[in-house]
């Protein structure tokens, strides 16, 4: 008798606890995996963009929930099927948003449709297995028609050891924009396109006599992120005719790069060409945006993401009506004519990102489906119709493009673009690369930094596998 | 000038109330009575179960957990997320070796000592001074405004001080008329350590306020008709009778403060690495660059600190008692 009280004194004791914590967790079941509903024959898909209404991308967030999820849910219930489909929407840098897909696939959860992935995440993604090849997640994908449309090269990025990973959305390119305003006040010309780096200084030089105007903006530092390595010294390393990652090599304090951190040194040393400040601030890149928006910074290094999704007349982060008549383009120029990789005399970069299926999806066929419906023809240029950009479809770019600032992406700059190496490390090299921009910011000699550089890099990557 | 010394007589030792053999026939009743609530060994072990279950889950086990974390390469993404290697304790060799390591160190002395012990306890014992013969009005108004700034969400609070330093439109520049100033750019560590100060001198200063209500008036009164002025009565009266509570405020705040996380939401770190202080340091080495291998081998370092620190409050707080 006493020990069978003591007994269930001991379990409820032990009882009480699991209590609490299934009171507290328990929220969590159902939102995710939708194996709750999915006994009454109704499905549950969650699709994730790092995009939000009123925010970032808002153009993006308003098509998933206005268009795409309406539409979706109407065809499938025309077919017979109840799905309803939720919207996680974020507005938080790439690097966070990163960290965030990390943990949830990690533990198993997340959305269905995963967007807002940058194909350079691809490798790391695959090699921690959070992300399984299409063919494994689901094989019919193989046969979607909508792969004739995507060249080699685009699939590519989101690609891993050749295995398609998901579908991309599509491809950018980086130029030097600039306000003919401020450039037609220092007496330069409105069709402005410079041949060398000192072409650039030289502009920078007389944009420096108007009051209250920064003359070139060229992203540095951590703050900044991938912008800093995307936008900045990628496309001034390719100016020199180096790149990161060479002959199974990962090049270290080459000459090219310290003739990048050199003009790094030159914008921002003494003669105050760039706002050192601006580099620094948690805000940095919305800020410069915002400057650029209001006639404060005279040129901008920045891909068409800034044309057609910042100061396009209805952005929400720095909305320009005069955009067309303000705004001018040029393309970047090598170091000086023809020291470009190849021999070029102009260079950017290009980068993209695209969906990934969750391979912890219950409905691996709904969320496919879900994933080729936003890639169709149909919604591309729903999606693109006020916002136009050069997608990964070939029948969709045909029709869309008419923009010219668009176009003249498509037609002269991917040409001359480069990509970023896929590979597992890179992320840690340009984190590397962006605090080498920052010392150099600092005051640090551009040869200091380039040592600095070195080391660090051997750090992350072996000596084995840096260039002398 | 008479010096007035008020505390000089200190109580005699007590005399041993009972005789040795006496002694030890009350230790073996006082064994014979610790089973006070008749509960039995089993009975009470059900009960204190509960509690041991809970700290061997959320405090036992992650602390285990962190120190397996801590001897592999583990990585949020790629291979080493997948498979993380056995390391040894290169994590720690690379953590004394590492300037960031060091820095960041560096810079969490220098923030708590500035923040919590010469900020946070000065100013809640000065205001806790000053209140004392305020008016009531008066004292509930400081007191609420201290309060407010220590009851609001971090969050809440990191906005309005990130509108009041903004280098364009900021409230401090206006203020000020130091246009263009960017303070946390410019005087990162600085604008942290007075936004801690801000955050958390409230609880100081109620500690301090109670602490202050305990001290005898009459010795307040003895020391004021000899004529003993502020800094004699501070230091002759106020603070012997108040000595446990500065110790219980030191550790508290050291501990707290050497823990505080929302500098992160006003700088992030930066620029650069100036307010990297060490949680932060943590957080943006774990999961901004995804080294969670040497993330855990440095909060195992960070949870040694924080555990000697209560040792040391611990061992201090004996000995006074035993005084």
């Amino acid at each position: 008798m006493k020990t069978y009280i003591t007994r269930g004194r001991f379990a409820a004791a032990l009882l009480v606890p699991a209590l609490v914590l299934a009171a507290c967790g328990g929220d969590d079941d159902d939102s995710s995996d939708g194996a709750a509903g999915s006994e009454d024959g109704q499905v549950a898909l969650v699709v994730a963009e790092n995009a939000i209404q009123g925010g970032k991308n808002a153009e993006a967030a308003e098509w998933v929930e206005d268009w795409v999820i309406p539409e979706f849910e109407a065809m499938k219930a025309d077919e017979g099927v109840e799905v309803t489909v939720g919207f996680e929407g974020s507005g938080v840098d790439d690097e966070d948003y990163k960290t965030a897909l990390a943990l949830d696939l990690q533990t198993g959860e997340g959305a269905d449709v995963i967007g807002g992935f940058d194909g350079i995440w691809t490798g790391e993604f695959a090699q921690a297995e959070y992300i399984q090849p299409l063919s494994e997640v689901y094989p019919e994908s193989e046969s979607w028609d909508g792969w004739d449309q995507i060249t080699e090269n685009v699939q590519q990025n989101l690609s891993f050891n050749d295995e398609r990973y998901g579908i991309p959305g599509g491809t950018d390119g980086r130029v030097i924009y600039f306000n003919k305003e401020l450039f037609a006040e220092a007496g330069l010309p409105e069709d402005w396109q410079p041949t060398s780096w000192d072409e650039i200084l030289d502009a920078a030089r007389a944009l420096k006599d108007l009051d209250g105007v920064v003359p070139l903006q060229i992203n540095a530092g951590t703050a900044m992120g991938e912008a800093t390595t995307m936008q900045g010294f990628l496309p001034l390393l390719a100016g020199t005719g180096a790149t990161v990652w060479e002959d199974d090599v990962w090049q270290g304090a080459s000459p090219g790069m310290e003739q990048v951190l050199d003009f790094y040194a030159t914008v921002y040393g003494d003669e105050e060409l760039g706002d050192p400040l601006l580099q620094q601030e948690a805000a940095g890149r919305d800020n410069s945006f915002l400057q650029f928006s209001e006639g404060e910074i005279g040129m901008l290094i920045e891909g068409d993401y800034l044309w057609r999704s910042v100061i396009n007349a209805d952005s929400d982060i720095a909305p320009m009506e005069n955009r067309d008549e303000v705004i001018g383009w040029a393309l970047i120029p090598a170091m000086e004519p023809g020291a470009g990789i190849d021999g070029q005399d102009f260079v950017s970069m290009s980068g993209g990102g695209g969906q990934v299926l969750n391979p912890n999806t219950e409905h691996p066929d709904l969320a496919w489906e879900l994933m080729a419906f936003m890639n169709s023809p149909e919604a591309l240029l729903e999606r693109h119709k006020d916002d136009p950009r050069i997608t990964s479809r070939a029948d969709v770019n045909e029709e869309l493009i008419d923009d010219p600032m668009i176009t003249f992406i498509a037609e002269e700059v991917l040409p001359i673009s480069f990509f970023r190496p896929g590979l597992e490390e890179y992320p840690e090299v340009s984190i590397a690369l962006q605090e080498a921009t920052e010392t150099v910011v600092g005051g640090t000699s551009p040869a200091d930094a380039a040592q600095q550089y070195q080391s660090t890099l051997e750090g992350i990557v072996g000596a084995e596998n840096v260039a002398e | 000038m008479p010096r007035t010394s008020l505390n000089k007589q200190e109580p005699p030792e007590d005399p041993p109330l009972v005789s040795t053999p006496e002694r030890g026939f009350l230790r073996r009743r006082r064994r014979l009575n610790e089973d006070a609530a008749g509960l039995g060994r089993a009975r009470a072990g059900a009960f204190v179960a509960p509690a041991l279950v809970l700290i061997a889950i959320f405090l036992v086990f992650p602390a285990l957990w962190t120190l397996y974390l801590g001897v592999t390469n583990w990585r949020l993404t790629g291979l080493a997320a997948a498979e993380p290697e056995f390391v040894g304790l290169d994590n720690y060799v690379d953590a004394v070796t590492d300037d960031r390591f060091v820095g960041s160190l560096t810079r969490t002395l220098v923030f708590v000592a500035c923040s919590a012990i010469a900020g946070q306890m000065l100013l809640g014992f000065a205001i806790a001074w000053l209140m004392r013969r305020a008016s009531k009005a008066v004292r509930g108004f400081v007191e609420t405004l201290v309060l407010i700034a220590w009851i609001l969400p971090a969050s809440v609070i990191a906005w309005l001080w990130l509108a009041m330093l903004d280098r364009r439109n900021g409230s401090l520049n206006a203020i000020l008329g130091t246009e263009d100033t960017a303070w946390l750019l410019e005087y990162p560590m600085q604008s942290i350590i007075a936004f801690n100060i801000f955050n958390g001198t409230a609880f100081s200063m109620l500690l301090f306020s109670s602490a202050l209500a305990s001290i005898p008036p009459s010795q307040l009164e003895t020391a004021k008709m000899s004529g003993a002025g502020t800094w004699a009565t501070l230091r002759d009266v106020v603070f012997p009778n108040i000595r446990g509570h500065i110790l219980t405020a030191v550790l508290l705040v050291t501990l707290w403060t050497f823990n505080v996380f929302t500098p992160y939401l006003l700088t992030g770190g930066g620029p650069g690495q100036e307010t990297e202080i060490f949680p932060v340091f943590i957080y943006n080495l774990a999961l901004k660059t995804g080294e969670l291998g040497q993330g855990a081998a440095f909060s195992l370092i960070m949870i040694v600190i924080n555990l000697i620190i209560a040792l040391v409050y611990l061992r201090v707080l004996r000995e006074r008692r035993h005084t």
